[in-house]
């Protein structure tokens, strides 16, 4: 009964984006055929429930508790929200509320930028969080760097005001293409206050000997929905490395798809989270090795507190041409209380034969000899514990090699941490 | 100074300690012999504080304060320090940072002004100069990939930068070679003055030719059976523990 039930919010809710669809499709920009025919597949198979084997661990049923509009056009500063920012000297496009705020922004030199619409071409039609960003988006950055052109650091950031209680729900699409030989690292920040549905997605493409270093920082409020698809292709020799924190939302899904399509193509995608109360983290990746001599890497740290909840579905494909390839993944959690609950579920469908793939999961709780050893140094026990807890994530955080990036998830790192402590 | 009186524990049904009394005065080094299983290592974490065990009777204090009653941490701060038998490796916990944290957790504990970084590395250098230590090991995650002998070391130079009152050495000499056995020795000797005192647990009289101890001990099934001089160590040597538990049944 109670399946029925869920299923029947979930399908009131996905009613609800499909009315709001009909009252904006004329004020919507860009062309309406690829919005009309993501509502059709909505409509028709309505929004991700837990009957389906890739929203097994995932309810989206909490978000069937709010009405969300799309958000009035933003206008004032948010000074509360931008001063959260991180400290990085770099130029950046800010989003407030899902919209461009050009006031807010320092467009970069050597990086053409076009806003004002959804960007990019249509990738992953048919996934419904997808679907439903495609029928509803309103604007995104399409941000390309030409071939051979190092453009430095660039910041995206997606502030949320949730201003009047309106409860919005944006759905930005963005797209980033790296040119032949091109480098550019890409901090992307989310955060905000209040109750939202930010339903992001980004396409990524990589081309030959290109290489885009992608730090995507998920800082939204304790009480917001959070769902992020991204979609990677990188061409032959070209390298997506990529790291993900994530301390925010009340519910998030970090859903990446990476094809390595061309020989010797490199992708990391590695992540820390660290999540605590009643919050949910799903981080899915689905890596698929298509060409020859690929290298994909992922390191999952997760610190769950509480009744938090984690989810790690990490999928590697390797097709019957992709020989050679070397696919490592690691999912690691630790457990700081036993209410907190860690889901995993790795998967490796290979069908080459001259292949080295590994993976692995543990999920622990804080080491009592660690501890122990720590305390009897003089090393009091809660600071002991949080010792203990960033050096679990050290592991992954250290291995990010853009100085001020990594300076920005540490100091996050250490106000989560104060957070607790107070 | 150290002061046991008819201690007695056990884990989990287990009875460890059956009434062990010892007194340490400031100053002294006493050593404790005793075969496997007598409860030596039992004794030295339960002054130290390890969860796991339950004191079932008796009473330990250091310079007055009740041991038993206080957090490993608040013994750590009064200047009680276990060298482990085993040291644990912190991945992910650079040593330097691991002994500054230490070092100032203990000085913040007893009212005292933290070092900082500049002054801590001068203390920390000049301290593994003595232990033959490579500058690198403040580097390197705490005792991980760290040789038997290189923990032993880490264990010693905590003890040198922590300049505790009372160290309690588990079985220190275990897994050193000759040399690193001198280097560590003379390491706890320089430590020795009035306000320092040490119990040094060990199977073999080979350490206490470096660390003379001014009083041995042996414990035996929980109980400290025979106390002398430096020569009752010799006389184990020569004569193992078998002879001296069957004369205290």
């Amino acid at each position: 009964m109670s399946a029925a039930l869920k299923t029947t919010a979930l399908d009131a809710t996905a009613q609800a984006f499909l009315t709001r669809y009909a009252g904006l499709r004329a004020r919507l920009p860009g062309s309406h055929d690829a919005r009309d025919a993501a509502a059709t597949r909505l409509r028709a198979s309505g929004l991700p429930g837990p009957r389906e084997e890739a929203w097994r661990f995932t309810h989206l049923r909490p978000i069937t508790e709010f009405t969300f509009l799309e958000p009035l056009t933003p206008i004032e500063d948010c000074p509360r929200l931008l001063a959260r920012l991180p400290e990085i000297d770099a130029p950046r496009l800010v989003f407030v509320d899902g919209r461009y705020r050009p006031d807010l922004s320092t467009p970069p030199e050597g990086i053409a930028v076009r806003v004002g619409g959804p960007a990019g071409e249509a990738v992953l039609a048919g996934e419904k969080l997808v679907d439903l960003n495609t029928m509803l988006g309103e604007d995104g950055a399409e941000i390309v760097v030409a071939d051979g052109v190092d453009a430095g650091t660039l910041v995206l950031a997606s502030l949320a005001t949730d201003r009047d209680a309106r409860h919005g729900a944006f759905h930005p699409r963005h797209a980033v293409s790296l040119g032949k030989g091109a480098k550019l690292t890409l901090i992307d920040v989310a955060l905000g206050e209040g109750v939202y549905l930010n339903n992001s997605v980004l396409a990524i493409r990589v081309a030959e000997h290109a290489h885009l270093t992608h730090l995507r920082m998920q800082l939204e409020s304790i009480r917001a929905f959070s769902f992020a698809t991204l979609f990677a292709d990188i061409a032959e020799g070209g390298e997506y490395d990529s790291f993900t924190l994530t301390i925010g939302a009340r519910l998030s899904r970090n859903e990446v798809h990476a094809n390595l399509s061309g020989p010797n193509a490199i992708a990391h995608l590695n992540a820390a989270r660290m999540l605590r109360g009643q919050q949910h983290g799903d981080f899915t990746s689905i890596i698929r090795h298509i060409a020859p001599n690929c290298q994909s890497n992922q390191t999952v740290k997760t610190v769950l507190d509480n009744a938090a909840r984690g989810v790690f579905q990490g999928k590697i494909e390797v097709a019957r041409g992709a020989q050679k390839t070397d696919g490592y993944q690691m999912n690691q959690a630790l457990l700081l209380s036993h209410d907190a609950e860690m889901n995993s579920k790795p998967q490796l469908e290979i069908y080459a034969d001259d292949v080295k793939c590994s993976h692995g999961a543990t999920v622990g709780e804080i080491d009592a000899e660690q501890l122990f050893y720590l305390r009897s140094r003089g090393v009091a026990h809660e600071e002991a514990r949080a010792m203990l807890i960033r050096a679990f994530l050290a592991e992954a955080i250290n291995g990010i090699s853009h100085e001020a990036g990594r300076a920005a998830m540490e100091t996050c790192l250490d106000a989560w941490w104060g957070a607790d402590a107070a | 100074m150290l002061e046991i009186k008819g201690l007695t524990a056990a884990i989990g049904d287990k009875q460890i300690l059956n009434g062990v009394d010892l007194v340490v005065p400031p100053g002294e080094i006493h050593a404790i012999m005793g075969p496997n299983g007598a409860g030596k290592s039992t004794l030295s974490y339960i002054l130290s504080g390890r969860p796991g065990y339950e004191v079932t009777g008796g009473e330990a204090s250091f310079n007055g304060h009740d041991l038993l009653e206080m957090e490993p941490e608040e013994r750590a701060a009064l200047g009680v320090f276990l060298a482990f038998q085993y040291p644990v490796e912190l991945p992910g916990v650079g040593n330097a940072n691991f002994l500054r944290t230490a070092l100032n957790a203990q000085r913040r504990a007893r009212g005292e002004a933290e070092l900082d970084a500049p002054s801590f590395l001068k203390l920390a250098r000049a301290e593994m100069k003595r232990l033959s230590m490579p500058d690198d090991m403040l580097k390197r995650n705490v005792n991980v990939g760290f040789s038997g002998g290189e923990k032993k070391r880490n264990e010693v130079l905590q003890m040198a930068i922590l300049k505790p009152k009372l160290a309690i050495l588990d079985e220190t000499d275990s897994g050193l070679d000759i040399d690193a056995l001198r280097i560590v020795s003379e390491g706890v000797n320089a430590q020795r003055g009035p306000n320092f005192s040490a119990l040094v647990i060990t199977h073999y009289q080979r350490l206490l030719d470096y660390i003379v101890p001014d009083r041995v001990h042996v414990l035996s099934a929980g109980r400290i059976i025979r106390s002398g001089g430096p020569e009752l160590a010799h006389e184990l040597e020569a004569h193992g523990y078998a002879g001296i538990v069957a004369d205290a049944a």
